[in-house]
């Protein structure tokens, strides 16, 4: 553990010693803050962003436009290549028709496979049987706008749309973990954290 | 630049304060970061000597991303440092700075974006910019983007700009400037006749251009070289077809060792799927498409197409040795996937099911000739070579066939079991020259015992088997979880089949990690064999290294 605290102080201070602009660093210091406020301030967490996605038939649509009747939404981010993002699907899949009859709650997975892979998603997904919706994301376009940094990455929203909560990573269990929350969601409880 | 960045961050700070309140409460702010540190160790065994290290014991790579919205305005920036990068990152990258700056307004029917932009069109066989943070590559374009969607199902896209090289500033006369246009039309969205038809056609076309000024001393240098596509995307009922074809006038590069050869570039694919099956077929052929805006650059970047690989890629620890890298200069292959799930309650599939998919994929060389008498094939500054667009090539660059079952025992224990044969053309990918393909046979279990809702624990085994290269291999792991907080893993890689008793080498590895709602912090210590790390057929190389390696992300 030596070792790796010298590697802390090393970078940091590397990383100290090189910036020279330091005005830009405050400014984006000071962006986050606000960010921070602003968020802090308003009930709502963050909305969807405006970004075209594909259907699995290559139908353009816009994610804004997803809807779930005021019931919470799962969105989670997954690519062929990714095996705990298909662990994961696969354990919503399990579980699919017991959420749905108990909170309404929908899923939708979006693959971010590029066009190496893109044609192929459409026969996977049917060749699981998975049972939720599936849109693609063959740019990142919309990994990028929700600033989704490595998968599997998965969304709360509650009725209004808002991102209630998020998660990155799976390890086995974590489904039941999501329904606690997704429940409470659909009982019109505050789990994002902000008041 | 620097007064760029500022005007921008401090008109993005000032808005919600000008225009009041409210919109203080709609704006929102949210982003990403990752640091990724490597402290090297000496290895003797591995070869590396505190006199090769020579004191460079620290990588590190971190960048920062942060995503301003108020209504229909976003705007961007992405932070990133390579201090110095980790090895088996393109020495470039070393340095920090702002290379990803933007700005967007949406409206119902238009989006404008100014400053850098990834876009794709169609495939990517003509334009695709990405940015795939593990490779250390970045192709964005700076400039501006108009997207236009007169009605449902219409889509016009277009682009102009220069790509990012590392940190070099576009200078006059140095890099090309990228131009592209994209159209794509759904049918069925756009005239109401075929709305509930069960045939399902989408359209699309690109045409794309880059300008550099001839400064070549050898050679008379096209100084516009064009690139056009067609492609459909065609549903009938079960089945689904796609294609894409891909043209480019002559374009001497550094990549195609300056040949006048136009080239081209034909992806074709087939599904048919149902409840519980997929069949997937795949057609590629490539013929000197290499394609980006700096006609001297070898390396990867400034790529302004993406050819996209078809070899499945392999995750697991030994399957991932012989990853195959896309040829641009020529390459031909099919793929064909079956995936299956064998009923709940049937006698194989047991309570869960089964599920079973096998993929074969080959990829070969094109045929060809020579394009005159008196030139050899590829020769500089010729047509360089004719080829037959239907004949494959002789030499195999890679074969790969792998059957992989999955099976729920009961609600506790789960397994994968993984076969797969490769042949692998390692002088034409890694550059072996001389070498034989390596033929290797692979096999995986990997089985999941989930011993409380919260706490499992997960095995592999693995092994390689093949006369060439390195010989054989045998690998173990154990990865213990709990949810959703925590894994430790340990893991060794075995290579006791070399025919160097002294390269008989364990790479072992022991890591844990913390995963709190979207941040993550790991810390791996160990041997990390040379190899290649490749995604979306884009690869560079690792060399082998040994010591800590730290990673930490989240976003917001």
């Amino acid at each position: 553990m030596q070792l790796n605290k010298k590697l802390g102080c090393q970078t940091v201070y590397q990383i100290i010693k090189r910036i020279k602009m330091k005005k830009v660093l405050i400014f984006a210091l000071v962006i986050l803050i606000s960010g921070y406020i602003s968020a802090q301030e308003t009930k709502q967490g963050a909305k969807l962003p405006s970004v075209n996605v594909k259907t699995l038939e290559g139908q353009t649509f816009n994610i804004q436009n997803i809807d779930n009747d005021g019931k919470p939404i799962i969105i989670s981010f997954w690519a062929l290549w990714c095996k705990p993002c298909k662990k994961e699907l696969d354990a919503y899949n399990d579980n699919y028709e017991d959420w749905r009859d108990e909170t309404g709650v929908k899923i939708i997975a979006v693959s971010i496979d590029d066009s190496r892979s893109t044609a192929k998603v459409l026969p996977f997904v049917n060749g699981k049987d998975w049972e939720f919706e599936v849109l693609l994301d063959p740019n990142g376009d919309l990994k990028r706008a929700m600033s989704v940094n490595m998968i599997p990455h998965t969304f709360i929203l509650d009725g209004e749309g808002n991102i209630v909560y998020q998660h990155t990573s799976y390890y086995e269990g974590l489904e039941d973990e999501i329904f606690e929350l997704v429940e409470k969601v659909a009982a019109g409880e505050d789990i994002s954290g902000k008041k | 630049m620097k007064r760029l960045i500022t005007i921008l961050i401090f008109a993005l700070l000032i808005t919600p304060f000008v225009k009041g309140q409210d919109f203080l409460s709609k704006s929102q702010v949210h982003g990403s970061f990752e640091l990724d540190g490597m402290y090297y160790q000496a290895d003797d065994a591995l070869g590396i000597t505190d006199s090769l290290i020579n004191g460079n014991v620290f990588g590190f790579n971190g960048f920062a991303d942060i995503i301003y919205s108020l209504g229909n305005f976003s705007a961007g920036f992405r932070y990133e440092a390579y201090l110095p990068p980790i090895a088996g990152f393109d020495r470039n990258l070393e340095g920090q700075g702002f290379p990803y700056l933007w700005a967007t307004y949406t409206t119902e029917k238009f989006s404008f974006t100014v400053g850098n932009f990834y876009e794709q069109f169609g495939n990517g066989l003509t334009l695709r910019t990405y940015q795939e943070w593990s490779l250390g590559y970045d192709n964005s374009i700076n400039g501006a983007r108009v997207i236009y969607e007169p009605t449902r199902g219409l889509i016009f896209k277009g682009v102009y700009g220069t790509q990012r090289y590392f940190w070099a500033p576009f200078e006059k006369n140095g890099r090309g400037i990228v131009k592209g246009f994209d159209g794509e039309i759904n049918l069925n969205d756009v005239f109401g006749s075929m709305a509930d038809s069960k045939i399902r056609l989408i359209l699309g076309g690109s045409a794309v251009s880059k300008y550099q000024s001839d400064q070549n001393p050898m050679y008379k240098m096209p100084q516009n070289v064009a690139s056009f596509a067609g492609r459909f995307n065609l549903g009938i009922g079960k089945f689904n077809f796609t294609s894409e074809y891909a043209y480019k006038i002559n374009d001497p590069s550094a990549v195609n060792s300056y040949i006048y050869k136009p080239g081209d570039a034909l992806v074709f694919t087939g599904s048919y799927s149902t409840k519980g099956l997929g069949i997937f077929a795949m057609f590629k052929r490539i013929d000197n498409m290499s394609y980006k805006s700096d006609e001297a650059v070898l390396s990867n970047a400034l790529d302004i197409n993406f050819l996209p690989p078809i070899v499945e890629p392999h995750t697991y620890m030994l399957a991932a040795m012989y990853p195959y890298a896309t040829q641009p200069n020529g390459e031909m292959g099919f793929q064909l996937q079956i995936n299956y799930k064998i009923p709940k309650k049937s006698k194989l599939g047991g309570k869960y099911g089964m599920g079973i998919s096998v993929n074969y994929s080959q990829i070969n060389d094109i045929a060809r000739e020579k394009a005159n008498d008196t030139a050899y094939i590829g020769q500089s500054g010729t047509m360089g070579w004719t080829s037959d667009f239907f004949k494959f090539g002789d030499q195999i660059f890679n074969r790969d066939l792998t059957i992989e079952i999955d099976k729920k025992f009961n609600r506790r224990f789960k397994s994968i079991f993984k076969y797969i044969y490769q042949d692998y053309n390692i002088a034409t990918i890694l550059g072996h020259t001389g070498e034989p393909n390596v033929k290797a046979n692979i096999a995986i279990v990997d089985m999941t015992w989930k011993f409380t809702s919260k706490k499992s624990i997960r095995w592999e085994l693995q092994g390689l088997w093949t006369s060439e290269d390195k010989g054989d291999w045998a690998a173990a792991l154990v990865e213990y979880t709990i949810s959703p907080h925590w894994f430790f893993t340990i893991a060794d890689q075995y290579n006791y089949g070399n025919k160097h008793s002294y390269e008989q080498l364990h790479y072992y590895t022991g890591s844990f990690g913390y995963t709190l709602k979207t941040t993550r912090f790991a810390l791996t210590y160990g041997r990390q064999r040379e190899g290649v790390v490749c995604v979306g057929g884009v690869c560079r190389q690792v060399p082998a290294s040994s010591g800590f390696y730290v990673t930490i992300s989240s976003s917001f």
